[in-house]
């Protein structure tokens, strides 16, 4: 109980980032910790890079990552893992989907994206753990667990028995998709070992 | 919202702030969305036996709370910061006429201009008001606040003001359930002139009542358990309200701090009190030096914005830092990458409108809705926006100012939500005092940016129900508009022929773009029929791509690689369409001359 944590979730609007914060957040929530949870709505969700932050601990005063204070990230898209890293410090760890999605300047021409992106982060001595999400959740036999194939990932960093979040799996997700969903949320757990 | 046990759930400050509302026994409640205030009012109407609408404005839904009020029950205003401006009208004179009901009025202020247009300090607000203002720092206290704010509001006999930030609104905590007080029930109308009607004779009598309430307030102020001394250390000392406390306490855990939760009036004696107590005093507030500028009216010496920033949020560190430079830490510096602005939805109707307006002579007048993004590249077709509304009257006095050459260079765009909300009044003075400009009215059947809330145009009230729908051409001709035009945005090339007309015409015109947001449930559960490019037709003119269309990408070739795939030897590169981001329109369908993008059974 002693363990405070702050996790920093990041990606492009509509990839849900917030429900994937959400079930986190159960997780902790069930495990006795006190947390917060940051988000914004509004302009910035259309498609644009977005965060949610999430913090935890014994008491959680600020809702707000400090810059630097960032434990743990998950990223939903390789960019948006590099675009916070002031965010990060050395030994911040990065669970991050090896998606790309293309900004306009660079769907219209404009930019290229930017090749081994992920080095930024290596470079800084940040662990990198990265997750074809989608190929996982295509194993599993159902794309649109690639959420939970993340939330897996990220699991085996956060100090919440794995049990924890079957049982939040189990309560929360429609009767027909738990096993799909327990069989993602092993598949990012085991990739992420 | 989520349960963690019996009566502690996991929700965000405008779901508390809901359940408040329910608690405290609200029976009226109206507002305008607006972020980040909006998800109150959403809320607030899932729960049985409180009666809930959005108002054509934030006036209006001010006005309608202060006749619940008047008639006994309690009732409840919400609108973003910037809605306040509208609403200050009817505020600064229900602060004279006092409450029945009582009556809260919540701000919702966006410091660091998350989703708004200026970050204005809305605790000036109470002190010009002269109401009292409550500042929660968190969802929980947000709850027992809003509830407290209806007591103090009755006792009172004044408006009360709660003012949250996008911090307090969007972030979810921790947040216990408690006992429901049950609304009062009013059967008729009871006459109170010398509290209702505000003639100068009456307005006398109670402005001095505003003054003994307020007096009243300030000794109240001294007492109520919002504001609280923590005892520690006295070296440094912080007065703070809002999220600021919450960062006082972090990067000061041992600090000893004044939280005010009641940011006006103040508790002079307390203040005092604890000035007194440590040997330096800080005062930590986001925006403006409010608590400060009247702590050293007091003749009170304190830091304040000597120290703290005062533009944008602040957070741990900013606080840390700004009082104790010598703990700054080194940061990983940002790498540049290409930026990921929000875009139009693939499939938006706002984007073929732009993409015209991209490609005439004329000056766009905007406004505030999800089309203010027109303004980004590539359309980058929208020269100005102030105010919810204020297109049509800008675009007015601009035609004015540039005389008769002037009609057909300027052109006003607004939504069909905010033509309701104040934009029409533009409109009846472009007709009235004759100027020619062209006005387009993005109608796509809802109030998008802020997440799809039903408005007086949409036929469905905020349940859900069945509602009129105001014609907007009816609307648009009874103002006296007599050309009006409906066109379907998606045929980007028609559009453009008819916007051309209307810009050319020296009277007012009025162009209605009649496509539904595509984020309407009815629109995402439609099946769609994806558009294609036929890869073997495109010559690379980057027609399609010029829309901006999340679907749509470029693919430049590498050197001789045109040549090797049958290409033209010069052509750069070709255009691909993503057809699981399609999302069924044909604006790009409709401006490729080479029969390159067909639509077809993609998905």
């Amino acid at each position: 109980m002693e363990a405070t944590g702050n996790i920093l979730f990041s990606g492009v609007g509509g990839q849900g980032i917030l429900l994937a914060s959400e079930v986190t957040v159960y997780s902790l929530l069930a495990a006795g910790y006190d947390a917060k949870k940051s988000e914004v709505h509004g302009m910035a969700q259309r498609g644009g890079s977005v965060t949610a932050q999430l913090r935890y601990g014994k008491k959680v005063y600020s809702p707000l990552i400090e810059p630097g204070g960032a434990d743990l990230m998950i990223a939903f898209e390789m960019m948006e893992a590099v675009r916070y890293l002031p965010y990060l410090h050395k030994g911040s760890k990065v669970v991050v989907n090896t998606q790309q999605i293309l900004p306009p300047s660079v769907a219209t021409g404009l930019a290229e994206y930017p090749k081994d992106v992920l080095n930024h982060l290596t470079e800084r001595n940040i662990v990198v753990v990265p997750i074809d999400a989608f190929d996982l959740a295509r194993e599993v036999g159902e794309v649109r667990t690639a959420n939970v194939v993340m939330v897996g990932a990220l699991s085996v960093f956060l100090p919440v028995d794995e049990g924890n979040f079957e049982e939040i799996i189990r309560n929360r997700v429609p009767k027909k998709f738990i096993d799909v969903n327990l069989e993602a949320f092993a598949a990012g757990r085991n990739a992420s070992k | 919202m989520t349960k963690i046990s019996e009566n502690v759930l996991w929700m965000s400050g405008n779901e508390a702030i809901a359940m408040g509302a329910y608690e405290a026994g609200v029976a009226v409640a109206s507002g305008y969305p607006g972020t980040p205030s909006t998800e109150i009012m959403e809320n607030l109407s899932r729960y049985e036996g409180v009666y809930t609408e959005w108002a054509p404005n934030e006036k209006v839904g001010l006005e309608v709370v202060i006749g619940a009020s008047f008639a006994g029950v309690r009732a409840l205003a919400t609108m973003k910061h910037v809605g306040v401006n509208v609403a200050a009208d009817p505020l600064f004179t229900a602060a004279y006429t006092g409450v029945c009901g009582g009556l809260v009025l919540i701000t919702a202020d966006d410091p660091e201009m998350h989703s708004s247009q200026n970050e204005q300090d809305n605790r000036n607000y109470a002190f010009a008001a002269k109401v009292p203002m409550l500042e929660p720092s968190d969802p929980s206290e947000a709850k027992e606040m809003l509830k407290a704010g209806f007591d103090l509001s009755e006792e009172l006999d004044t408006p009360v003001m709660l003012r949250i930030t996008t911090r307090v609104s969007h972030v979810k905590g921790v947040v216990t359930k408690g006992e429901r007080k049950a609304p009062q029930v009013v059967e008729s109308m009871i006459k109170r002139p010398e509290k209702f009607v505000m003639l100068p004779g009456i307005a006398r009598k109670r402005r001095g009542i505003v003054e003994e309430r307020m007096t009243r307030c300030r000794e109240l102020a001294e007492t109520i358990s919002f504001n609280r001394i923590e005892e520690g250390d006295t070296k440094k000392g912080f007065i703070t309200s809002g999220v600021s406390y919450l960062y006082v306490k972090e990067a000061f855990p041992e600090a000893a701090v004044l939280k005010l939760g009641m940011c006006w009036p103040l508790p002079e004696k307390k203040i005092r009190q604890f000035a007194e107590m440590v040997d330096e005093l800080y005062i930590v507030e986001e925006l403006d030096p409010f608590l400060e500028t009247h702590i050293k009216a007091m003749g009170i010496d304190c830091h304040g914005k000597d120290l703290i920033p005062n533009q944008g949020e602040l957070n741990t560190a900013i606080v840390r830092q700004a009082i104790d430079p010598s703990s700054k830490v080194d940061l990983f510096a940002p790498v540049a990458l290409p930026n990921r602005p929000p875009n139009m939805c693939a499939g938006c109707p706002h984007r073929g409108i732009f993409f015209n307006l991209s490609r005439m002579k004329v000056f766009v007048s905007g406004d505030i809705g999800c089309y203010t993004l027109g303004f980004l590249p590539p359309l980058s077709a929208m020269d100005s926006c102030v105010c919810m509304g204020g297109s049509i009257s800008i675009a007015h006095g601009m035609a004015k100012a540039l005389g008769d050459g002037g009609h057909d260079k300027i052109v006003s765009v607004i939504g069909d939500s905010t033509f309701i909300h104040s934009g029409v009044t533009g409109l009846i003075n472009t007709v009235y005092n004759q100027s020619a400009s062209t006005l387009i009215i993005l109608d796509n059947r809802i109030t998008a940016m802020t997440g799809q809330q039903q408005n007086a145009t949409s036929g469905y009230s905020m349940k859900g129900e069945a509602a009129h729908s105001i014609d907007i051409e009816g609307l648009c001709r009874a103002v006296g508009v007599e050309h009006v035009y409906k066109v379907n945005p998606h045929d980007v090339v028609e559009t453009r022929k008819i916007l051309q007309e209307a810009v050319d015409l020296d009277v007012p015109s009025v162009v209605i773009a009649e496509a539904p947001c595509v984020l309407l449930p009815e629109m995402k559960e439609r099946k769609t029929v994806s558009y294609f490019t036929n890869q073997e037709n495109c010559v690379g003119c980057k027609s399609c791509i010029r829309l901006g269309c999340p679907a749509l990408s470029w693919t430049t070739f590498a050197e001789g690689e045109a040549e090797e795939r049958g290409y033209r030897k010069k052509q750069k590169g070709i255009s691909k369409i993503d057809e699981i981001l399609c999302n069924d329109c044909g604006q790009c369908a409709s401006l490729c001359k080479f029969d390159a993008i067909t639509r077809g059974e993609g998905k």
